[in-house]
C-alpha cells in the first residue's frame, strides 16, 4: 500500500549535523555548502605518518607558514561545492560552446586581420602551457593545504584550469592548426620572450608551502596575467583592430577570471586579518611574487604592445596593489 | 595563407592529445626530481609515460555538461524525497541504520579519495594519469558531499549520524575504514593507486558500494538509491582507470610485477577486511535481503574476479592467496561480526537486534553449513535472555589487531570454535593479530603499522576521555566518559534497536499517516 506521507507534518529533531549546529547555531538548517564543506576533512587520530612526508601528517597545517586558529574561518564567496561548481561551469561552458559556433559558423577566423592573428597564436597559444601548470599547482595545493575551506576551491580551480588549457587549444585549432599548437611549445621551450615565464612556473612547482603557492600562482601569477592578456589585450587592443572574434573566444577567460578573483580576495583577506604575522608573511609573498611575475610577463606583454608595454603593465600592477590593499594587505 | 584550405582534421584520440599530453612540457629550471619528488621510492620503474592509453576521453567542457546534467536530476529528487518524508517509506526503521554505518564509515572516505587522488594526479609526472585522478579527486568530492547532503535529511529524523565526522575520527570501529584509508594515501603514490584505484575500485567496488545502493533500492529509500546510481556513471570511469594503472605499471617493467603483486595480495586483504562490516549489512541490517554476503562473495569476486585475474596471467600477476581463507570464512563472517556489535551495542552509534524467526530461517538457508549449528543457537540463548529483561552489553574491552583493527573474533580458517590468534615481536614489544595475512602485512613494514592509532589502547592509555576528565576520581565510568569523547548519546544513538527512539519515533510518524488526527 502506498501511504500518502506528504501530509505528514513531523518536527525534525535537530536542524543539521552537530559540527555545523557547533559553528552556526542549532536553531537553523544549514545551506548545501556548510554541510557540504565544514569539517569534512578528517583532523584526528590518524594512523601512519606519508611514508611521501614524515614529517607530517595526513593534513597537517604546518605545512604552510600561515597560521590560523580555524581554518574553517576560509569561506568561499561563491559559496560552491560540487554540484554549485558544475552547474556553474556548465552554463560558462553552454557560452563559450555558443560563441566557437558564433565564429566557427560566420567563418569570422578568416575574416580577422592577419597581424591580429598572428598576435593572437603568438601570445595565447603558449598560454595553454601556463594553465597546464596552474593545474597542476592546484591540484597541489588541494592535496597539501588544511582544512577543506581552504582545500577545495583548489580542485575547482585545478580543473577550471585545465579546461581553459584545452580552450586555449580550440583557438589555436580554430585560428591554426596542429603546426601552431607545435610551434607555440617551442617558442615556450626556446624563446626568450618566454623563458622569464617558464622560469616563473617551473619555479613554482617546487614551492611546498601550499599557501605561498596559492599566492604565487592564483593571486600574482593569475593577478597580472588574466588582466593583461584577456581584459586589456585581447579586449581592447586587439578588439579595437578587428579582433573581436578573438575576445568571443576567450570570454570563459574573461568571466572566469571575474568570478574567480572574488574568491582569491576573500582568501588573501582572511588569512591577512588573522594576525599581524600572517599579514606580514602575506605582504612578504605578495610583493615577492608579484615582482616576478611582472617581470616574467613583460616580455611576452611585448607580443602585442611593443612599446607600450611598460606602461600598460604598470598599470596592471597599480591595480593589483589596489586590489590587494582592499583585501588587507599593503603592498 | 587562406584558412579554409589544408586544415587537418583531427581524430578522435589525436584531438584528446593535444588536449591533455600536448599541454606538458619537460621542464629545464629546475630538475624532475625536485618537481616529481616522490615518483621513485617505491621501485616502480617506469620508462615512457607516454605509453599511457587513456582510459577515457573526456575534455572538461563535456565534464561540466554532463556533470551538472547529473547533478541537477539528483538534487530534484533529493528535495522532492526529503519534501514528502520519503524516509517514512523505508521498510522499517532498522533499514535506517545502513545510512549510519554508510555515513560515519564509507562516506568520510570518499573525503579521502579527493584529497589521495589529488595527490597522486600532482605526483604522477605523466599528463595521461594526472588528468586521469584529478578528474577522479573532483568526483570523489562530489560523491562525499552528494551523500552527506542526501543523508542530512535523515540526520534530521533519526539518531546515531548527527556527529558523524567525529565519530569517523574517534569510534573504535570506525578505525578500520579510517585506517584503511589512511593506510592507502600514506603509501606512495603508484601504491595509493593499486590499492584504492584497482583493489578498492575495480575489484571490490561491487560488494562496497553496490550492495549499500541495492539495499536501499530494496528497502524504499530512495533518496540513498538516487545518488548511488548517479555515482555509477562515475565509478564507470574509476574502474577502468584502475585497470589502466595496473596494465601500465606491469607493462613498464618486469621488475615491477612482484611489488605490484605484493600490493595486489596486501589491498585485498585489507579490502576485504572493511567488507566485513557490509557483510553483516547485507545479511542482518537490511530488513529486506537482496543477496547474502556469501553470494555476493561468490559472483562478485570468485566469478568475476576469477576472471580478471585470469585475464592479468599474462602479466604474471596470481590471484591473490588470502582469496582461499576468504572462501574458508564467508560462511562465518557476517555472523561473528553481527554477535560482535550485539554485544557492543552500547558504544556503538547504529541499534543492533536479533534476527526474528523468519530472518533466522532466511539466515539458515543461506549458510546451511554453519548457520543453524553455530550462530542459531547463541542467537536464541540472546533472545531468551533478553526476553527476561538481561539484554547484555559486553562493557570490557577486546583485543585489536594491529593491522586491521577489528577486534579478535574470527575463528581459525576451518575450525569455527577456536578463534584466530597471530602475534609478532618487534622492538621488545608483542603484536597481535587476526590472521596470518595481518600478521604479514605488519611484517613486511613494521615501522608503519606499529604508529597503528588502536582504539582500545587508546582509551585503556586515558586518551579518549573528554578533556579535562579525571578518571581518578570516585566512581569514574570509564564507558560514560568514552562515549562522551565519542559525542554518542547514551540511549538514544546507541544500545538495542528494541528501545530505541529512532523505533518509536518512525512507528509514531508513520501512523499518522494512515490515521486521522
Ligand atoms: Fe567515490
Ligand atoms: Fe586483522
Amino acid at each position: 500500500m502506498q501511504i500518502d506521507l506528504r501530509t505528514v507534518t513531523i518536527k525534525p529533531l535537530r536542524q543539521t549535523f552537530d559540527n555545523i549546529a557547533r559553528r552556526i547555531g542549532a536553531d537553523k538548517p544549514a545551506s548545501r555548502y556548510q554541510e557540504g564543506t565544514l569539517d569534512m576533512q578528517q583532523t584526528a587520530n590518524f594512523h601512519y605518518r606519508p611514508t611521501w612526508d614524515p614529517e607530517h601528517d595526513i593534513y597537517d597545517a604546518s605545512r604552510t607558514a600561515i597560521k590560523m586558529a580555524d581554518w574553517y574561518a576560509f569561506k568561499d564567496p561563491r559559496q560552491f561545492y560540487y554540484g554549485a561548481y558544475t552547474l556553474a561551469r556548465a552554463k560558462q561552458q553552454d557560452t563559450a560552446e555558443a560563441n566557437f559556433d558564433f565564429v566557427e559558423n560566420r567563418g569570422l577566423a578568416a575574416t580577422l586581420p592577419e597581424s591580429v592573428r598572428k598576435t593572437v597564436l603568438e601570445l595565447l597559444l603558449p598560454l595553454r602551457h601556463v594553465a597546464w601548470g596552474s593545474n597542476m599547482n592546484n591540484a597541489s595545493v588541494c592535496a597539501y593545504s588544511y582544512g577543506t575551506g581552504f582545500s577545495q576551491p583548489h580542485i575547482y580551480q585545478a580543473m577550471d584550469q585545465l579546461g581553459i588549457a584545452q580552450y586555449l587549444t580550440r583557438v589555436g585549432l580554430l585560428l591554426g592548426d596542429v603546426e601552431s599548437l607545435d610551434e607555440a611549445k617551442r617558442a615556450w621551450m626556446d624563446d626568450d620572450a618566454w623563458q622569464g615565464l617558464r622560469r616563473y612556473v617551473e619555479d613554482s612547482f617546487v614551492i611546498k608551502d601550499p599557501v605561498e603557492l596559492f599566492v604565487a600562482q592564483n593571486v600574482a601569477l593569475d593577478g597580472l596575467l588574466y588582466p593583461l592578456v584577456y581584459e586589456t589585450i585581447i579586449d581592447d587592443v586587439l578588439s579595437s583592430q578587428g579582433g573581436t572574434p578573438v575576445a568571443m573566444l576567450t570570454q570563459f577567460m574573461t568571466d572566469w577570471f571575474t568570478e574567480t578573483r572574488k574568491w582569491v580576495d576573500a582568501t588573501v583577506k582572511i588569512a591577512a586579518a588573522e594576525s599581524p604575522e600572517n599579514k606580514e608573511v602575506m605582504a612578504r609573498w605578495l610583493s615577492q611574487w608579484r615582482d616576478r611575475s611582472a617581470a616574467a610577463l613583460l616580455p611576452v606583454a611585448r607580443i602585442a604592445l611593443g612599446d607600450r608595454s611598460d606602461e600598460v603593465l604598470g598599470e596592471v600592477v597599480q591595480q593589483f596593489n589596489a586590489r590587494m590593499a582592499k583585501a588587507g594587505v599593503a603592498l | 595563407m587562406d584558412m579554409q584550405v589544408a586544415k587537418k582534421k583531427l581524430g578522435l584520440k589525436e584531438r584528446y592529445a593535444v588536449m591533455t599530453r600536448g599541454l606538458d612540457w619537460t621542464p629545464s629550471y629546475q630538475k624532475m626530481e625536485d618537481i616529481y619528488p616522490y615518483i621513485a621510492y617505491e621501485g616502480i620503474k617506469i620508462h615512457d609515460w607516454d605509453k599511457w592509453e587513456d582510459p577515457f576521453r573526456l575534455t572538461m567542457d563535456a565534464y561540466w555538461k554532463y556533470q551538472a546534467e547529473k547533478e541537477r536530476k539528483l538534487y530534484a529528487i533529493i528535495d522532492a524525497f526529503n519534501q514528502n518524508n520519503g524516509h517514512l517509506n523505508v521498510t522499517d526503521a532498522r533499514y535506517i541504520n545502513t545510512i549510519k554505518l554508510f555515513i560515519s564509515g564509507i562516506s568520510p572516505l570518499e573525503y579521502v579519495a579527493h584529497r589521495g587522488f589529488a595527490h597522486a594526479g600532482r605526483a604522477f609526472p605523466g599528463p595521461g594519469p594526472r588528468v586521469a585522478c584529478l578528474m577522479q579527486s573532483l568526483d570523489e568530492i562530489r560523491h562525499a558531499q552528494t551523500q552527506v547532503h542526501s543523508i542530512s535529511n535523515y540526520n534530521k529524523y533519526y539518531n546515531g549520524m548527527h556527529d558523524f565526522h567525529q565519530a569517523h575520527d574517534r569510534v573504535w570501529f570506525l578505525s578500520v575504514p579510517k585506517s584503511f584509508f589512511d593506510d592507502a594515501i600514506t603509501a606512495g603514490p603508484f601504491e595509493f593507486m593499486v590499492s584504492i584505484g584497482f583493489s578498492f575500485e575495480y575489484v571490490l567496488t561491487n560488494l562496497l558500494f553496490v550492495p549499500f545502493v541495492s539495499g536501499a533500492a530494496y528497502n524504499g529509500d530512495m533518496g540513498t538509491m538516487t545518488f548511488g546510481f548517479s555515482a555509477q556513471s562515475d565509478e564507470a570511469r574509476h574502474m577502468t582507470l584502475g585497470l589502466e594503472v595496473i596494465k601500465f605499471i606491469l607493462e613498464q617493467d618486469p621488475a615491477n610485477v612482484p611489488i605490484v603483486q605484493r600490493w595486489i595480495d596486501k589491498w585485498t586483504w585489507r579490502g576485504y577486511r572493511v567488507l566485513t562490516l557490509v557483510a553483516m549489512m547485507m545479511d542482518y541490517m537490511l530488513p529486506k535481503r537482496t543477496m547474502s554476503w556469501k553470494e555476493a562473495w561468490e559472483v562478485y569476486f570468485e566469478e568475476n574476479g576469477g576472471a580478471l585475474f585470469k585475464d592479468l596471467a599474462r602479466y604474471g600477476i596470481k590471484m591473490p592467496k588470502c582469496a582461499e581463507q576468504i572462501a574458508l570464512e564467508k560462511d562465518h563472517l557476517s555472523h561473528q561480526a553481527w554477535s560482535t556489535f550485539y554485544n557492543y551495542a552500547a558504544a556503538a552509534n547504529f541499534h543492533t537486534w536479533m534476527p526474528d524467526e523468519d530472518e533466522m530461517a532466511w539466515l539458515a538457508a543461506k549458510y546451511p553449513a554453519s548457520f543453524d549449528k553455530h550462530y542459531r543457537p547463541r542467537y536464541e540463548f540472546w533472545r531468551e535472555q533478553a526476553a527476561k529483561g538481561n539484554r547484555f552489553y559486553n562493557k570490557t574491552l577486546p583485543m585489536l589487531c594491529q593491522t586491521c583493527q577489528i577486534p579478535m573474533i574470527f575463528t581459525e580458517p576451518g575450525d569455527a570454535t577456536k578463534i584466530c590468534y597471530r602475534e609478532v615481536d618487534y622492538k621488545g614489544d608483542k603484536y597481535h593479530f587476526c590472521s596470518d595475512h595481518c600478521k604479514e602485512i605488519f611484517e613486511h613494514e613494521p615501522e608503519k603499522y606499529v604508529q597503528a592509532w588502536l582504539p582500545v589502547h587508546q582509551i585503556y592509555q586515558g586518551n579518549c576521555f573528554p578533556e579535562g576528565t579525571d578518571p581518578t576520581v570516585e566512581g569514574f565510568d570509564p564507558l560514560a566518559a568514552v562515549l562522551e569523547y565519542y559525542k554518542l548519546e547514551h540511549g538514544r544513538d546507541n544500545l538495542d534497536f528494541d528501545v530505541s527512539e529512532d523505533k518509536k519515533n518512525f512507528a509514531e510518524w508513520r501512523g499518522q499517516a494512515t490515521k486521522n488526527i
